[in-house]
């Protein structure tokens, strides 16, 4: 269902968390709000929900507006960040929760838990208690209880952000392949562009209760509508009031007069991936990327002195 | 502590230079019995303190009430005031204790929850019971209820009696005993914290159903303990309720009253054996708590 946001504000005392937010979300879209903490990403997500009330502005949800419906009439499936699971209840209780308090007969929320189980691979753990399980597990319990419901919209609040790196790559590629298979409208929270990049098909850019820009993966990175936005997606060297990709400077293996002279200060080897520290005559530090092969090709060394070419740097107007 | 001497060394900065020559496995092993020695010293003056204030006049007690057997101790227990005070004392946790848990837990939640003007004045309030001496509960409990209180005339018209008679008695238990559940339902709501509420409700729960279903068992070991303290504290007390009751033999005499009576009318055997019954009723209380702590641990279900 497409998700609507009309001019929300909201205050959290002096603190303005939240200034006048317009997004939309199309009909079975994922989308990410991406931003620092306190850009006011999490109060959107929660406005969305109901969980928090806006002191102005709409929300509607399936053409209908939802903003003084609480929570539990919204139909909106939510996972919070540390998951909040039912601690003295069982798995499979944690995840019959929203069936049972429908009073739906027995047999069929055992059914449907299974079902879901099976699709979030806890299979087997039916009987477990949260307290026995891993960060990751948890996570996708939470899920599976979301999705028990069947919610119209699935709201997720940085869902990766409590797990160590490795259980993270693989749960943001489940859930992109789980989104492909059950196409629910889906909108999550993360403080981490490359999470963002990764996952979703959409994102929208926050900063201190505003948006910066919205669109997808590829136009953020290409066309930034502003400095935030570039400094924010992707690598970025900084050069007084411009900005240039470090992908975007070559290294030129001959001086043909048209580079710039550069020292270089360091090499760093990222396996596929090379990181060249510069100096440049006045002063001013950059790095650019090179693949492994350029810089043997290159013969790249600490200490060198070679010739450099910069595009045209991206400025914006304040 | 006790299982871990290791915990202990970091009171004794080791005196490295007294000890060169050593190897360092004996100047550790030297270390960790001079641990030992100092927690076991701990442990005497903890032992000891408790064994003069409470096992020692406890245990007393009990050795006085057998002493001459049992049969003096059957003929105490057969009496009917001592019967009666049994009973009385029993009916009155059964009232005041019930009323303190919905009362604290309500009032956990709006401490712990609400926002409001005046919500430290009333936190303050809350432990009032716990501050003025029960003695003087029970007087002004005789000011409002009392024939010439506050509120006197208008009970007698509605044909209520409340001092020297079994309501005045349940009101007073129940004020001296109500900060327990509160107080111990708090911390456990604030450790629980909103998202497990707030998950119930995106999942379609009324606040009625995630209170039921997700916040009461959240606390519920909170709530246990305090309603276990507050039982305690309701069977034992004395004070506000020797004043609120008027002390009629048979009537308005609880335990711990009738205690008292026993001993001022030299039955010692008859106030021994009454106060074994108290002390005996507050174990099984105790114990109950226990069990019901320990299988918690086992369920995982903390």
């Amino acid at each position: 269902m497409a998700i609507e946001v009309r001019g929300v504000s909201k205050r959290f005392g002096d603190f303005v968390a939240l200034e006048d937010v317009s997004i939309t979300v199309a009909d079975g879209a994922l989308t990410a709000l991406l931003g620092p903490s306190g850009s006011g990403k999490s109060t959107l997500l929660r406005i969305i929900a109901g969980l928090e009330t806006p002191d102005s502005g709409e929300v509607v949800i399936d053409e209908q507006d939802v903003t003084a419906s609480p929570a539990r009439n919204r139909g909106v499936g939510f996972v919070f960040q540390h998951y909040a699971p039912f601690k003295h209840m069982t798995v499979h209780d944690n995840v019959a929760f929203g069936l049972s308090v429908r009073k739906r007969p027995k047999e069929e929320i055992r059914g449907r838990v299974e079902e879901l189980l099976a699709l979030v691979r806890l299979d087997g753990l039916a009987g477990r208690y949260p307290s026995q399980l891993s960060g990751g597990q948890l996570q996708r319990m939470a899920l599976a209880r979301a999705l028990a419901v069947q919610p119209r919209v699935l709201l997720l609040d940085e869902p990766f952000g409590a797990l160590d790196a490795q259980v993270r790559a693989e749960l943001r590629e489940w859930l992109r392949k789980l989104h492909e298979e059950i196409h629910v409208t889906t909108i999550f929270v993360t403080h981490d562009q490359e999470e963002a990049m990764e996952v979703a098909e959409q994102i929208v850019v926050m900063n201190k209760g505003r948006i910066e820009q919205a669109g997808a993966p590829r136009e953020l990175y290409e066309s930034p509508a502003n400095e935030f936005v570039m400094s924010f997606i992707g690598p970025v060297n900084r050069l007084g009031d411009a900005f240039v990709r470090p992908h975007d400077i070559q290294i030129l293996a001959e001086d043909d007069g048209t580079g710039t002279e550069a020292l270089v200060e360091r090499v760093v080897h990222l396996g596929f991936e090379v990181r060249v520290e510069l100096k440049l005559p006045d002063g001013r530090e950059i790095w650019a990327q090179v693949t492994r092969e350029e810089a043997q090709q290159l013969e790249l060394s600490q200490g060198q002195i070679l010739s450099v070419r910069l595009p045209a740097p991206r400025v914006f107007a304040s | 502590m006790s299982s871990n001497p290791a915990g202990v060394v970091g009171f004794s900065p080791a005196s490295s230079g007294r000890q060169l020559g050593r190897g360092p496995a004996s100047e550790a092993a030297a270390r960790a019995k001079s641990a030992r020695r100092r927690q076991l010293g701990f442990r005497a003056i903890a032992l000891g303190y408790l064994a003069l204030l409470l096992l020692a006049p406890v245990a007393m007690i009990f050795y006085r009430t057998f002493e001459h057997g049992l049969s003096p101790v059957w003929n105490a227990v057969s009496a009917p005031n001592a019967q009666h005070a049994f009973w009385l004392s029993i009916e009155i946790v059964a009232i005041a204790v019930p009323l303190n848990t919905i009362f604290g837990i309500g009032m956990a939640l709006l401490l712990e929850r609400g926002r409001f003007w005046g919500k430290s004045a009333l936190g303050l309030l809350i432990d009032l019971p716990f501050a003025i001496s029960p003695v003087v509960v029970g007087l002004s409990l005789v000011l409002v209820y009392g024939k010439t209180g506050w509120l006197g005339d208008w009970l007698a018209e509605q044909g209520i009696q409340v001092i020297f008679s079994v309501p005045g008695m349940v009101i007073a238990t129940a004020v001296v005993s109500l900060p327990f559940v509160v107080r111990e339902t708090m911390p456990v709501l604030r450790e629980l914290g909103t998202d497990a509420e707030q998950a119930a409700e995106t999942l379609g729960a009324s606040a009625w159903q995630a209170f039921w279903r997700v916040t009461l068992p959240g606390i519920r070991w909170g709530v246990v303990y305090g309603v276990v303290l507050t039982t305690a504290r309701a069977l034992g007390e004395f004070g506000a309720v020797s004043i609120v009751s008027g002390r009629i033999e048979g009537q308005t005499q609880t335990l711990p009253l009738y205690v008292q009576d026993r001993f001022e009318n030299f039955d010692i055997t008859g106030a021994y054996t009454a106060a074994v019954v108290l002390a005996l009723l507050a174990l099984a209380t105790l114990l109950a708590m226990n069990l019901l702590t320990r299988r918690a641990h086992r369920g995982t279900a903390i």
